[in-house]
């Protein structure tokens, strides 16, 4: 804990002396190494930064975390980062929630602390299923889920996180799995936004919904699998075999062959993370028909919530000087006097 | 009111100097009686009245024209004598359309004064207002004085000038009513017409029909009482309430819990952070508090009032001072987070303004069925501390004390107020805040001695309060049990046990640092003591006052602190050979007495959401002592 030393940190310096209690096995712990890897990086100081969590498996984190913590109730920690960041818009603010913490109870802060904007890092951990209370489906749950709850397969059609993030007026979509060599960068990229940014990270439950991304994150199914989104670059996998390009005609977007590395030729689209209405179609891209797009999808930043209410509150108390016996005596007032009362 | 003659509040149709009237203004909710009456009210703190207001108005924003649910009443009573009650009875009725008269005569003295506009009294109206005949042309009036004229044409023509088109013409005839109510009790038009000005300051034209409407109901006034064809309209001069010396302003409960809270925060030296969610009668504690950004404050309108809360709770888990407020249906959803407050031990203040319950109930009525809420409404052992204002002036303390509490004993704390007392003005003698004792916050900075305990305890079992940003002092908190001391996770049996009676004991002393209970009228020991909580202060006082005058043996008890409850209260209540507890709940603090003390409190209980009458409380305590 040598805050003030101008030492680099270590991951090491970012643990804390709590025992971790996710089974052996869970992808939350490779996402906790991520960010302990990137928490040095970034040149964040333990006693700025703050994580606020809801409830879940996911939303234990802040107690592994060497900062300060506030492990709140089920869905709510938007709400509480709000008012932690508005009466210190100084500290780094993270929140840390799963599906059913952030999608189903607390969906509408979700929604909300998106649409102000922020500035805070929300990191989804989806394992499309609820860890916590022993594997009901969650809102993240394909169709079909078999579950406790649900003991013949699930009926609701899933939420999209990301869609969701993107359709609630997110300025930062990035998305990852716990275990990606790439996570940190993701994570990084995230914290320089200033705003509210969104990560929705996969997360391998391995005792209630074990490798249901298996798919795309294994190593034989990553070529095929995965997009890893860099602004600037070609929008590239399958080692440049293939590419995503836009369907002129049906207004959407298409896998394409690249011929001889010719991704130009084949029309492969170039990714612009401020394009909000490619990042539209990438966040609904269904998986299968096309890889599952990961990276940084979109980042745009506007001014954040908390500076335009400080400004705000600047302005609006500008020139006042804060009186309190002024305060009380305002209004429609009267003297009584010894002769009665007189305005 | 049985004994007349020892009424202190004789009839203004009786008597040519009476001490006290009651005056109510009721109307369409689209004629403009609460602006009305805000109006007058002003009017008589300006004449030196004591005085107390009711507003009472429906639950709908534009409810249909001239309906029976439709109708706004504001009823205020004043006089020269100490006022603490909107009155039972009014003495003057004016009524600007069939629906108001309908709903609102019954509640009339025997003699007393209709005033009718008579413009209104047409056929479609009457038929809405469900009446057969016209009321003001039968005899169905004759228990009243009435008089009646057209006050929509008078006001029509007082307007003229201006060339104001049908509607915007007769939306004056509330100031033309208000003129003629001004000269009934001999008050100055100034002020009032300075008010018109910077109301309509955009709108010159609005703010000179208004006044010229104001202008001529008062000439109305005068040239009745003159040439008068017999209506019999008087003027009354109702003399000054003998009021200590000083400055005085009205307020409102809304306006001095707003107050209360500012000035709390500024003796404790620390920003204000308030997140509210729009409910009536509460969200006017937002309004207001969104204007004093130069006292240290930040107003946030949450999602919702789960939000609001939970976005408090953070602003004070970062060093502000967290504030939410409510009515009953936000409150109960903002329960599972006071509960983490109270596990998280960090200040907190939660105003409940109660109304009519449950469910929606009766949004714009008053009752005080929240108090089992505020005491017991959580899940798990959740003690926490709850305070209840009595009255708009009294609120600006209470808020002070509830901040007091929170941060000297890292706590939320509820501070009951009401729909009557959130929009009843009263007059207000300001404080003098030097008078005040500041109790600044100090954070934890530095470990204490012995390495550092995010849950150790001072000798009030208080824990440290750290902010987030102090180098060294890095630590998690959470609503899962905490281990002794550390604050870490801790789920052993011996532990929850210990936490549990720790957060019990933390509250309970609270108790070691409130005023003694006293008693308002009356004395230690005796035949009967009357506790009340809220906002039936001022009924309850007038009547065991009326009691005592007749020589009945009877105390008036008063409690602010509802939980922990004074120390000395359990010995007081067993003075008194009977108990009786008038609420406006089913009997709430009847119960937690009998359970605390194991007395035998009996309950007084009123749920129409209205206030209750001096009369109803008189009468329960001759029933009592006979
Ligand atoms: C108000 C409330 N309702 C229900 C619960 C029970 N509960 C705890 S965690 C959880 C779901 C967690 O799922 P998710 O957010 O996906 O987190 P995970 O455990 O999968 O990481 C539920 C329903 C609770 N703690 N509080
Ligand atoms: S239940 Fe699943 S999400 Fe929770 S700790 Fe175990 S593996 Fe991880
Ligand atoms: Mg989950």
């Amino acid at each position: 804990m040598n805050d003030m030393t101008p030492v680099k940190l270590t991951p090491k310096d970012w643990e804390t002396d709590q025992e971790v209690r996710w089974c052996p096995g869970c992808g939350d712990y490779a996402i906790l190494k991520a960010v302990q890897r990137t928490l040095p990086d970034i040149g964040a100081t333990p006693e700025n930064t703050v994580f606020v969590s809801g409830i879940g498996c996911s939303s234990r984190f802040p107690y592994y975390v060497e900062s300060y913590g506030f492990h709140t109730i089920h869905g709510r920690a938007p709400a509480v980062a709000t008012g932690v960041k508005l009466a210190n818009p100084a500290l780094d603010v993270w929140i840390v929630t799963g599906d059913g913490d952030g999608l189903s109870i607390g969906g509408n802060h979700t929604m909300h602390i998106l649409r102000r904007n922020l500035d805070c890092q929300i990191l989804l951990f989806n394992n499309e299923i609820y860890g916590l209370t022993k594997g009901q489906y969650s809102p993240t749950s394909r169709e079909g889920t078999k579950s406790p709850s649900t003991p013949f397969g699930s009926v609701d059609h899933p939420a999209k996180p990301a869609a969701l993030a993107l359709g609630s007026g997110a300025r930062f979509v990035g998305r990852g799995f716990d275990v990606s060599k790439n996570l940190p960068d993701v994570l990084k990229a995230a914290h320089a936004h200033k705003g509210a940014a969104f990560v929705e990270i996969f997360q391998n439950c391995i005792v209630y919904n074990k490798d249901v991304f298996a798919d795309f994150t294994e190593k034989k199914n990553a070529d095929e699998g995965q997009l890893w989104l860099e602004q600037g670059k070609p929008m590239l996998f399958a080692k440049g075999a293939k590419g995503i390009a836009l369907d002129k005609e049906k207004l959407t977007l298409k896998v394409v062959e690249v011929v001889d590395g010719d991704w130009e030729a084949a029309g492969v689209i170039v990714h612009d993370v401020t394009n909000r209405s490619v990042a539209h179609m990438l966040v609904e891209m269904p998986f299968g028909a096309f890889p599952m797009a990961l990276g940084v999808l979109y980042d745009d930043p506007v001014p954040t919530f908390e500076s335009a209410i400080v400004a705000q509150n600047e302005l609006a108390a500008k020139g006042k000087v804060p009186d309190l016996q002024k305060l009380v005596s305002q209004g429609q007032t009267w003297t009584v006097g010894k002769g009665g009362p007189e305005l | 009111m049985a004994t007349a003659a020892l009424d202190p509040i004789t009839s203004a149709t009786t008597d040519a100097s009476p001490e006290a009237v009651v005056v109510r203004f009721a109307g369409d909710s689209g004629d403009g009686m609460q602006l009305t009456g805000g109006q007058f009210t002003l009017s008589t703190a300006l004449a030196g009245n004591d005085l107390a207001t009711f507003p009472d108005f429906p639950a709908e924003i534009r409810a249909p024209q001239g309906t029976l649910f439709g109708v706004s009443a504001f009823q205020i009573n004043f006089g020269s004598t100490d006022i603490t009650t909107a009155g039972d009875a009014p003495d003057v009725l004016v009524a600007m359309n069939p629906a108001a008269l309908k709903t609102n005569v019954k509640d009339l003295k025997p003699g007393g004064l209709i005033i009718a506009d008579s413009g209104e009294f047409n056929d479609r109206n009457l038929a809405k207002a469900k009446y057969d005949a016209n009321p003001l042309e039968d005899d169905s009036l004759a228990k009243w004085q009435l008089l009646s004229f057209d006050i929509s044409k008078l006001t029509m023509e007082s307007v003229k000038e201006f060339g104001l088109g049908n509607k915007e013409a007769l939306r004056c005839k509330n100031m033309w009513t208000l003129g003629l109510a001004l000269w009934m009790f001999d008050r100055d038009r100034q002020p009032i017409i300075d008010w018109l000005k910077d109301k309509f300051a955009k709108a010159p034209v609005l703010a000179d029909a208004n006044i010229a409407a104001l202008n001529a109901g008062h000439a109305y006034g005068e040239t009745a009482e003159i040439g008068g064809a017999g209506l019999g309209l008087k003027q009354l001069n109702i003399a000054a309430a003998p009021a200590p010396e000083g400055l005085y302003r009205t307020v409102t409960g809304a306006e001095s819990i707003s107050l209360g809270l500012v000035a709390g925060a500024q003796l404790a030296s620390l920003p204000m952070f308030f997140g509210g969610y729009p409910i009536t009668p509460a969200s006017a504690i937002l309004h207001h508090l969104s204007r004093l950004k130069e006292y240290g404050v930040t107003t946030f309108q949450a999602e919702d009032e789960i939000a609001a809360i939970a976005s408090a709770i953070g602003a004070s888990y970062a060093g502000s001072l967290g504030i939410t407020s409510s009515s009953g249906p936000g409150i109960a959803l903002k329960g599972e987070a006071i509960g983490l407050a109270i596990m998280t031990e960090l200040p907190l203040v939660i105003v409940n303004s109660q109304r009519g319950g449950p469910s929606t109930g009766l949004p714009t009525k008053t009752e005080q069925s929240d108090l089992y809420q505020a005491v017991y409404g959580r899940n798990g052992d959740a003690p926490m501390p709850v305070i209840a204002a009595r009255s708009p002036a009294d609120a600006f303390d209470c808020a002070i004390e509830a901040v007091r509490i929170a941060v000297e004993y890292m706590t939320p704390v509820m501070l009951l107020t009401d729909g009557y007392i959130a929009n009843a003005a009263e007059p207000w003698k300001v404080p003098d805040m030097s008078g005040y004792t500041p109790f600044p916050v100090t954070f934890l900075d530095k470990a204490q001695e012995g390495g550092f305990l995010p849950y150790g305890r001072d000798e009030k079992l208080k824990r440290p309060w750290v902010k987030p940003g102090t180098p060294g002092l890095m630590h998690r908190i959470g609503g899962i049990e905490k281990a002794l001391n550390t604050g870490h996770i801790e789920y052993s049996p011996a532990n929850h046990q210990a936490m549990t009676e720790l957060r019990r004991d933390k509250v309970l002393g609270i108790a070691n640092d409130i005023p003694d209970q006293d008693v308002e009228l009356g004395q230690k020991g005796g035949k009967l003591a009357i506790v009340g909580w809220g906002s039936t202060f001022g009924p309850i006082y007038q009547a065991v006052r009326r009691a005592r005058a007749k020589g009945l043996d009877v105390s008036h008890i008063h409690l602010r602190h509802i939980w922990p409850m004074p120390k000395n209260l359990g010995d007081l209540l067993k003075s008194y050979e009977k108990v009786l507890v008038p609420e406006m709940n089913t009997g709430q603090l009847k119960t937690v007495l009998r359970d605390q003390y194991l007395v035998d409190a009996k309950p007084l209980n009123k749920v129409s959401g209205q206030p209750f009458r001096i009369a109803e409380i008189e009468a329960a305590i001759e029933e009592q002592l006979t």
